[in-house]
């Protein structure tokens, strides 16, 4: 789950890590308090969605007054902002976040993730601040510095000072390196967080050291722990689809494809997605049904992916191990005779009680086409669903 | 004869009072597995399927002698159970829970690294060598005594290339189910090391995902020490980037992970890759 840029610094200073004064705005009635409340010469308007590349698509922008701030606030408010990161749909501007402005001398990177080769968490720095991390990666790979912690020790002093002569950092702001870093280390393990990133981290000219923007996301499977972070969630910031199928249990995932799919597994079901592309089609989505799928898991699984007005076919693929196939077959009969789908559905199943389960769909009389294997499958929905005869 | 687990093997179910550990404990018994004690906290039962139940590991130990456990028990308590049984000297500790707090396996990971226990998993289906012995929640009716050892990342995908596998009447040694996590016990070294001695295995599967480079990490190992030979499948070529895909370790950021790159570095160390499950056994006949 990730949050705003306004919650994630609200959530850091709370650790003690630099940030500038801001006021977070979620209606143009509350723009003119607010900017008054900012007390430089300058101030920042921000979009805030989820997405990143917000800057180069025109959601931040510096003001110099109060109308100037109204002015920008008003053309922010509901425009759609189409970052690299939203798709060319755009993300919807809701809210806002004004901040003070800074005299920025250098821009650095600092991130905190899991290192799963090492299986511990680590930092990641950067001296290219406001670029993608992933870019400096690929063409100054030698500006990256990682510093592993060890979970028993934390981090050590030394690796402070390797991080303040990495950076170059002058004396006066050495000390807020050092709270900074403690400081993410310590919100990263008490939140269970699964990412911080501080892109950029500034010293300004008075050596201070600012976290500028911040993105953090968290471990899913640990939001039972962490109530106060889960009332944080923007559900208009995740795919409706993809939310309401987390309401019935299901992993579902939309895509671009015109191949709806429902599979057991989320191994088969990435499998299941490759094999439709394979025979020349393209999924419209992954979805797991997970291990016990019910006739009631069954069909609100049809009800999203047919929800995808996109999808001309339904093909689904059971390995009934612990499922058993006449149970599915029968959730999928009933889900057929209420839900109607007007697009063909292919259905394989294979394991426990196969026999059961292709007689209960063959004696429904529906239009249901069965395939021996995942690979028969697929070729046959793509089929169906390119000449439209079924 | 395969790897780590066999017919003598003792093996004790950590939350055996829960409803999917009672009903794979009786599947488990069914299959032949020597389950001879479950842990629970919970008093009032002191038997499920026939089988004790104990308070603690350390008590089911004492008393049966057992050298491996499965655990069963809720995502919050996986990391304690984990501990319990790397404490009370299991030669192997097999955990089939799903969604368990990366920083839990953090410390786990942390902990276990100079123990003598081998974790397998988490979220995993466990392991089975055909005929003889299953520890976990795979289907054991498609599993047929044979010379392929197969090794997943994921649980539905093993069960489909043992099923190929059997259809074909080649049959597999031992199946192993390393998990879909971002941080787990067993890697797939530790099963190709464990398969490249075990007379009963002739040739080898490996089932990769996207995310993480544990697959590349095998490729090389494959190549400068694999004396059978190695098929492999990749999962999660049409993913998109930045989404997890149902497993929490099956993801692509900033690039890595790909299954593109995946196919290129196991084909570029000499490893045969199936484009479909169903091609595994043409490749591996050919092979053989």
């Amino acid at each position: 789950m990730n949050i705003h840029e306004y919650q994630a610094k609200k959530i850091l200073r709370e650790y003690g890590v630099n940030i500038l004064n801001g006021e977070y705005i979620s209606s143009i009635d509350e723009v003119e308090k607010k900017v008054r409340n900012i007390e430089s010469e300058f101030a920042v308007i921000k979009a805030q969605i989820h997405a990143g590349g917000r800057g180069k698509a025109g959601g931040v922008k510096l003001v110099k007054s109060v109308t100037e701030a109204l002015a920008i606030s008003k053309e922010l408010f509901g425009k759609k902002l189409i970052t690299k990161q939203t798709g060319i749909e755009g993300t919807l501007v809701r809210q806002l976040y004004i901040e003070e402005a800074c005299d920025i001398d250098k821009e650095f990177y600092l991130s905190m993730v899991l290192e799963r080769n090492s299986g511990k968490v680590a930092f990641v720095f950067s001296l290219e601040g406001g670029m993608d991390i992933e870019k400096v990666a690929e063409k100054y790979p030698e500006k990256i510095f990682t510093l592993t912690i060890d979970p028993t020790l934390g981090i050590m002093d030394y690796q402070k000072r390797e991080v303040i002569e990495f950076f170059e950092l002058p004396i006066e702001s050495q000390k807020d390196m050092c709270i900074t870093l403690d400081g993410i280390y310590k919100c990263y393990l008490e939140k269970d967080c699964h990412m911080i990133e501080i892109n950029p981290l500034v010293l300004t000219k008075d050596k201070e050291l600012v976290a500028l923007d911040v993105k953090m996301g968290f471990d899913d499977n640990a939001l039972y722990k962490h109530p106060e972070i889960e009332k944080l969630r923007d559900i208009f910031e995740e795919n409706p689809k993809e939310v309401k199928a987390a309401e019935f249990g299901l992993a579902y995932i939309a895509l671009d494809g015109s191949i709806g799919c429902m599979v057991n597994g989320a191994g088969l079901a990435m499998a299941t997605m490759d094999s439709i592309k394979y025979a020349g089609g393209n999924p419209a989505n992954f979805l797991d049904v997970g291990g016990s799928a019910t006739a009631k898991n069954v069909s609100n699984a049809f009800r999203i992916i047919l929800s995808d007005t996109k999808v001309k076919g339904i093909f689904v693929n059971i390995f009934g191990g612990i499922m058993k196939c006449d149970t599915i077959a029968k959730g999928i009969v009933e889900a057929t005779e209420t839900i109607k789908p007007n697009v063909p559905i292919v259905v394989r199943l294979e394991g426990t009680n196969e026999d059961e389960g292709k007689e209960i769909l063959k004696s429904s009389e529906l239009n249901i086409y069965t395939a021996d294997s995942m690979d028969l499958g697929s070729k046959l929905i793509v089929n169906l669903s390119k000449t439209g005869r079924y | 004869m395969g790897i780590w687990v066999n017919k003598e093997t003792k093996v004790i179910v950590q939350g055996i009072t829960g409803t999917t550990a009672r009903y794979h404990t009786m599947q488990m018994l069914e299959y032949g597995t020597k389950i001879v004690a479950g842990v629970s906290p919970n008093k009032k039962i002191t038997t499920v399927e026939g089988v004790p139940v104990f308070s603690s590991m350390k008590n089911a130990v004492k008393e049966t002698g057992a050298t491996v456990s499965i655990i069963y028990v809720p995502a919050a308590f996986a990391a304690d159970a984990i501990i319990e049984a790397v404490d009370a000297e299991m030669e192997i500790v097999i955990c089939i829970t799903e969604h368990i707090p990366v920083l839990d396996m953090v410390r786990v990971k942390h902990y276990i690294k100079d123990k003598r226990t081998r974790l397998i998993g988490p979220n995993c289906p466990g392991i089975i060598t055909s005929g003889d012995c299953k520890i976990g929640i795979m289907p054991g009716h498609i599993h047929k005594r044979g010379n392929i050892g197969i090794v997943s990342r994921s649980g539905t995908l093993t069960y489909e290339a043992v099923s190929v596998v059997s259809k074909a009447g080649l049959g597999q040694s031992t199946a192993v189910g390393i998990g879909g996590d971002s941080i787990n016990g067993t890697n797939f070294i530790d099963v190709l090391e464990a398969f490249n001695k075990d007379e009963d295995t002739h040739a080898v599967i490996l089932i990769g995902e996207i995310g993480g480079s544990e697959e590349e990490k095998a490729a090389q190992w494959i190549k400068a020490n694999m004396k059978k030979p190695v098929v492999g499948f990749i999962g999660g070529k049409t993913a998109p980037e930045g989404k997890r895909m149902g497993h929490a370790g099956a993801i692509v950021s900033g690039g890595i992970g790909t299954a593109e790159s995946k196919i290129r570095i196991m084909k570029s160390n000499g490893i045969r890759m199936a484009n479909t499950i169903s091609d595994l056994v043409p490749i591996l006949q050919e092979t053989l």
